[in-house]
């Protein structure tokens, strides 16, 4: 029995030292940045398929007057320079803009919406490309076995998940990345709403080189490889 | 299939919903009193600021958050109310921010030197000589195209200074900017010096990040030129002015501001930098003002940074004359 207590003891350091140590990583401001970027863009990836992914297959599906247009329009949008935006979204958020009411300036929300609308378009152009390019049959084949507009709209979505799930990917990709939305209206406040992009930015300035290279190799790994999963994930679909 | 694919539609929109939500939820559970301080990218980049909201947060229940910017830019997030104070060095620009009705209860919290710096080989001859006549030298030498000049062009605080030290040795800034050897960085004072060291060029720089980039060895570039009235650098707070927006942290900001000139505050800018660079890299300003112990240098300030033979006119007080006891 006396042989037990020591062992108990040490035990319960281990425990101690390995909750220390998760607690110390968690603490890490590395670790923060990190998972705050992952939130950030995986909310806004998110977010913007609500509205994105429906208008992409709208878009994609229907026959309409002006259906080039609205593509062409969309197919513009995709180079939007995040700077820009970024802007646009300073002055509307800023307390003395049109949504300053919102008191979104300084805060995660707001880049948040800002990067949703950033990569709106992405979704919603691939997605229309997606659907688009599936076989014109397959929804002749829906209507003619009785399925009704929804149902129709969804036996073409099984067939363009490939090029939906790679719209997905890719916008979260382009999410992650961005610097200009983030900066200008997020601030790049310590602790608070620094991402890996903005943080890799403000500390080459400081002179501190090694650090951006550490959070610059984590964006890269994870740019990496959520685009090499995609590419498995999608020779898998097909 | 229509079934799984309704579950996954509700899934996606369930889980950005209750991101979104949780979001905001975490930040308004988690968060004390908000102070947004807009600032000086030559005061952040030290890391002077860090050790500052370090201390205050451990004292106060108040999350500090600083925007690190150029004095242009955090002067403008001020007048348009995202900003609760501000933290710069540009007396010219405080004196119309105040006149605007967008500030009050300025104090002159801490002050250092700006450097001429420059490649150590000093093609323009400027070592030692006065800021007017080196600046002098660097035109003359920069026409000749051996020498380069690096501005910061970003409207900051350094950048307001380099214009009135032209205007002073004689020169028109906005002709200089069209010549060829006069380069635009249009980035914070680390990236500027970063650049000034690749192009072998002379720019104007803050003390403290000057030291510490150097100290550090980011960069080789000597400071040829560190005297002189002309060269001197006053860092200011200001509280944004509540009645102009009704929803800034106001009591924050002066909580902030008292921090910063208590003893406590200030000797933290005296000893901020010494254990590393062996020199402090600002000097506080509160004592040396109240108790005239360097009447040069106290002279020098006047000259600078008071409006009226005052650190804060009377009228932009704002009810709080225990600041200026």
């Amino acid at each position: 029995m006396s042989s037990r207590i020591p062992g108990q003891t040490s035990r319960t350091l281990h425990v101690a030292t390995g909750a220390r140590i998760v607690w110390e990583f968690l603490q890490n401001p590395i670790f923060q940045i990190t998972i705050r970027s992952l939130h950030i863009s995986g909310t806004a990836t998110l977010l913007s398929a609500m509205w994105s992914l429906p208008l992409g297959i709208l878009i994609g599906i229907k026959r309409f007057p002006g259906k080039q247009l609205v593509k062409g329009i969309f197919n513009a949008l995709l180079g939007m320079p995040t700077v820009a935006l970024g802007l646009i979204l300073y002055l509307l958020f800023s307390r003395t803009g049109t949504l300053g009411f919102l008191h979104l300036f300084p805060s995660l929300q707001a880049i948040i919406v800002g990067q949703a609308i950033l990569i709106t378009p992405i979704i919603i152009s691939l997605t229309a490309s997606a659907v688009e390019s599936v076989d014109p049959e397959i929804k002749d084949l829906a209507k003619t076995l009785g399925a009704s507009e929804v149902e129709t709209s969804l036996a073409v979505l099984k067939e363009a998940m490939g090029g939906v799930v790679l719209a997905i990917i890719a916008s979260f990709n382009r999410a992650i990345a961005e610097l200009g939305v983030a900066l200008a209206v997020g601030g790049n406040i310590r602790g608070f709403t620094q991402v890996l992009t903005t943080t890799i930015a403000l500390e080459v300035s400081r002179g501190k080189i090694e650090y951006s290279i550490h959070l610059m190799v984590i964006l890269l790994a994870i740019v990496f490889t959520i685009t090499i999963f995609t590419n498995l994930l999608q020779r898998r679909i097909k | 299939m229509r079934r799984n694919v309704v579950i996954w539609i509700t899934a996606l929109v369930l889980v950005a919903v209750v991101s979104f939500a949780g979001t905001t939820l975490y930040i308004g559970a988690t968060s004390k009193e908000k102070l947004v301080v807009s600032t000086t990218t030559s005061l952040y980049d030290t890391e002077l600021l860090d050790t500052i909201e370090d201390q205050f947060e451990a004292k106060y229940s108040i999350d500090v958050y600083f925007i690190s910017v150029g004095t242009g830019l955090a002067i403008t997030h001020a007048q348009r109310g995202d900003a609760d104070m501000i933290l710069v060095h540009a007396p010219s620009e405080e004196l119309s921010f105040l006149e605007g009705g967008y500030g009050v209860c300025r104090k002159i919290v801490a002050y250092n030197f700006f450097a001429i710096v420059g490649p150590e080989v000093d093609p323009a001859n400027i070592r030692d000589l006065s800021p007017i006549q080196a600046l002098s030298n660097i035109v003359e030498t920069g026409r000749n195209e051996d020498a380069k000049w690096v501005s910061r062009g970003d409207d900051s605080g350094t950048h307001t200074k380099e214009k009135g030290l032209w205007t002073a040795a004689g020169f028109n800034w906005t002709i200089l900017r069209n010549e060829k050897w006069y380069v635009e960085a249009g980035a914070g004072m680390g990236k500027t010096l970063q650049v000034t060291d690749n192009l072998d060029a002379y720019t104007l720089a803050d003390m403290g990040t000057y030291l510490k980039y150097y100290k550090d060895g980011i960069i080789s570039l000597e400071a040829l030129v560190t005297e002189g009235e002309e060269l001197l650098n006053v860092y200011n707070a200001i509280a944004g002015n509540q009645t102009k927006h009704s929803g800034i942290n106001f009591d924050g900001a002066i909580t902030f501001i008292k921090f910063l000139i208590s003893e406590e505050g200030q000797e933290i800018i005296a000893d901020f930098g010494k254990d590393v660079y062996g020199q402090s890299l600002f000097y506080p300003a509160v004592d040396l003002l109240k108790h005239n112990t360097d009447p040069t240098m106290v002279q020098w300030i006047k000259n600078y940074a008071f409006f009226n033979g005052y650190e804060c006119p009377p009228e932009y007080r704002d009810k709080h004359p225990e600041l200026y006891t």
